[in-house]
């Protein structure tokens, strides 16, 4: 392998990692504390795909559409957990589980019914169709726009985590929630700080992922929703390193699955994929990070 | 201080408290005691909030709590050590003490505290930065102890602190809860090792399937009940 494929492979995995790494991140809090996968999470990038989508006829700045797209999706995660999770919190976790399900169906039956059911082109600005040269390689911006983004939020949540009280109980309610409680920090709190969380991640997955692909449909969640679980069993379901871990490894497979498979094969990208996750699943069936 | 009236609790179909009632003064060190699966752990677990009583009443300094939950009972000042410490594995030691007195709002006291934890359990501030999971049994233990007493609490519960510890650490914990006790505190206290509970406890409740099976000072109840007996699961002949 010449540098310069090296170089492009590294870029490659890690802007694509760095949208899996948030979007695993983003699962594993609210996991993490409620022992609950939220299917609805993938509604809440079509959410702020929505936004973007409606506010292009506006004369609003793209950032502030950004800025407001990303609240929309925070928003709708907060509601989320104050309208349909919050009641059945008492409840056993295959309720909440059958919750998140009508959740994610509510939302998107809502985009086909007062949207349409055809793909919306989103605004997208400028500095996302640009390429840079960098090494002899045509880096499209967005990518490192995307590891640049990645990176900083990364490191804004390890401090918020390490170095504040609510960072610090969050840690706590995700390894022994009930003690947490015990201790006065109340439930609300914590998981309406995980479930704004978990929408501000996926609010700022939904513009690097439609400055991929450039529109929106109501089914549009599905596939960052399964790419944020696959990551999130990769690298431990319960280890806020390990979502970020799974999601860089995921996207390892796929981008080195992209360039070793022939044509012929690369239709089943996904189906080599799969088969490498079992593996490793069935080396290390507690995901590559233990919880702590 | 604290009072239980005919408390209920049960788990789906299985009772495990019929109609309990028991008191703690203040400044009194109460005990509980009884075989596994007599509702010890129950009962204190229904006083800190964490499961909620069928019925009865659980009154503390005049007020009733039964019911709230766990974050607000702590507010009124009842702290709670689970037989399983419960010790925040990922966080350091000084994060889980800081967790503690999360209830907190003076600055000042609250750092003293933070001192008076680290005079009293010395290897913690030996070990402030490190991860809680990395101490030993009786270090957990004593974090445990620490992490409770830094919300101030006027009345303090543990649940069985000495289990799974060496003999000589089982000697500290009593010694400590002694000393806590002398100090003024009140506690509730729930264990196994039922002669040490007895040397240090003011007064003590045996519990038996669910129920006070019998009552009173500890000389007298080691009159009257046969010890060994309360672990075997035998016919208690006590008053």
């Amino acid at each position: 392998m010449s540098f310069g494929s090296f170089l492009q492979f590294l870029i490659d995995t890690l802007s694509l990692g760095s949208l899996y790494a948030l979007m695993a991140l983003g699962m594993v809090i609210v996991y993490g504390i409620l022992r609950l996968v939220n299917f609805a999470y993938g509604e809440y990038i079509m959410v702020a795909g929505y936004t973007l989508f409606l506010l292009s006829q506006s004369p609003v700045p793209w950032l502030i559409m950004a800025l407001l797209s990303v609240l929309a999706a925070v928003g709708a995660s907060y509601l989320t957990e104050r309208v349909a999770f919050r009641p059945v919190r008492e409840q056993t976790v295959t309720a909440m589980l059958i919750t998140s399900f009508a959740v994610s169906t509510l939302y998107q039956n809502a985009a086909l019914l007062f949207i349409s059911p055809r793909a919306k082109l989103v605004p997208l600005p400028d500095i996302f169709s640009k390429s840079i040269v960098f090494a002899g390689l045509v880096v499209p911006l967005r990518n490192i726009l995307a590891i640049i983004v990645t990176f900083a939020l990364l490191g804004f949540f390890a401090l918020l985590l390490k170095r504040t009280i609510i960072g610090i109980a969050l840690r706590a309610a995700a390894d022994k929630f009930t003690m947490t409680r015990m201790l006065g920090i109340p439930a609300n709190l914590v998981i309406g700080a995980a479930f704004a969380i978990h929408g501000l991640l996926a609010g700022v997955v939904a513009l690097f992922w439609f400055g991929r692909i450039g529109s929106v449909t109501p089914g549009i969640g599905l596939a960052p929703l399964l790419v944020a679980f696959i990551a999130t069993v990769i690298g431990g379901m319960r280890s806020l390193l390990g979502a970020v871990v799974g999601g860089y490894v995921l996207a390892l497979i796929n981008v080195a699955f992209n360039n070793l498979l022939t044509q012929n094969f690369l239709e089943y990208r996904d189906a080599f994929t799969f088969s490498l996750v079992i593996l490793i699943l069935l080396l290390r069936p507690e995901g590559l990070v233990r919880a702590r | 201080m604290l009072a239980l009236d005919n408390i209920h609790v049960n788990y789906g179909a299985i009772v495990a408290l019929r109609g309990v009632s028991l008191n703690v003064r203040e400044n009194e060190l109460v005990a509980l005691i009884g075989a596994n699966g007599a509702g010890k752990s129950t009962a204190l677990s229904t006083i800190a909030g964490v499961l909620k009583p069928a019925g009865g009443t659980i009154i503390f300094q005049g007020e009733s709590i039964a019911g709230l939950a766990p974050e607000k009972i702590i507010r009124r000042g009842i702290a709670m050590i689970p037989e399983t410490r419960e010790i925040f594995s990922g966080l350091t030691v000084m994060e889980n003490l800081l967790l503690g007195g999360y209830i907190r709002k003076d600055t000042v006291e609250f750092k003293r505290d933070l001192e008076r934890m680290i005079d009293l359990f010395p290897i913690l501030g030996e070990r402030l930065n490190q991860a809680a999971d990395t101490l030993s049994g009786g270090e957990q233990q004593q974090l445990a102890i620490a992490r409770a007493l830094m919300s101030h609490p006027k009345l303090l519960m543990l649940d069985e602190p000495s289990l799974g510890l060496a003999p000589t650490l089982v000697n500290h914990v009593f010694k400590l809860v002694a000393r806590l006790h002398a100090e003024g505190m009140t506690i509730l206290l729930v264990e196994q090792n039922v002669n040490q509970t007895l040397k240090i406890c003011d007064r003590v409740y045996l519990l038996k399937m669910g129920q006070v099976a019998a009552q009173g000072l500890p000389e007298n109840l080691r009159e009257h009940v046969d010890v060994e007996s309360v672990y075997l699961g035998d016919r208690i002949d006590a008053q």
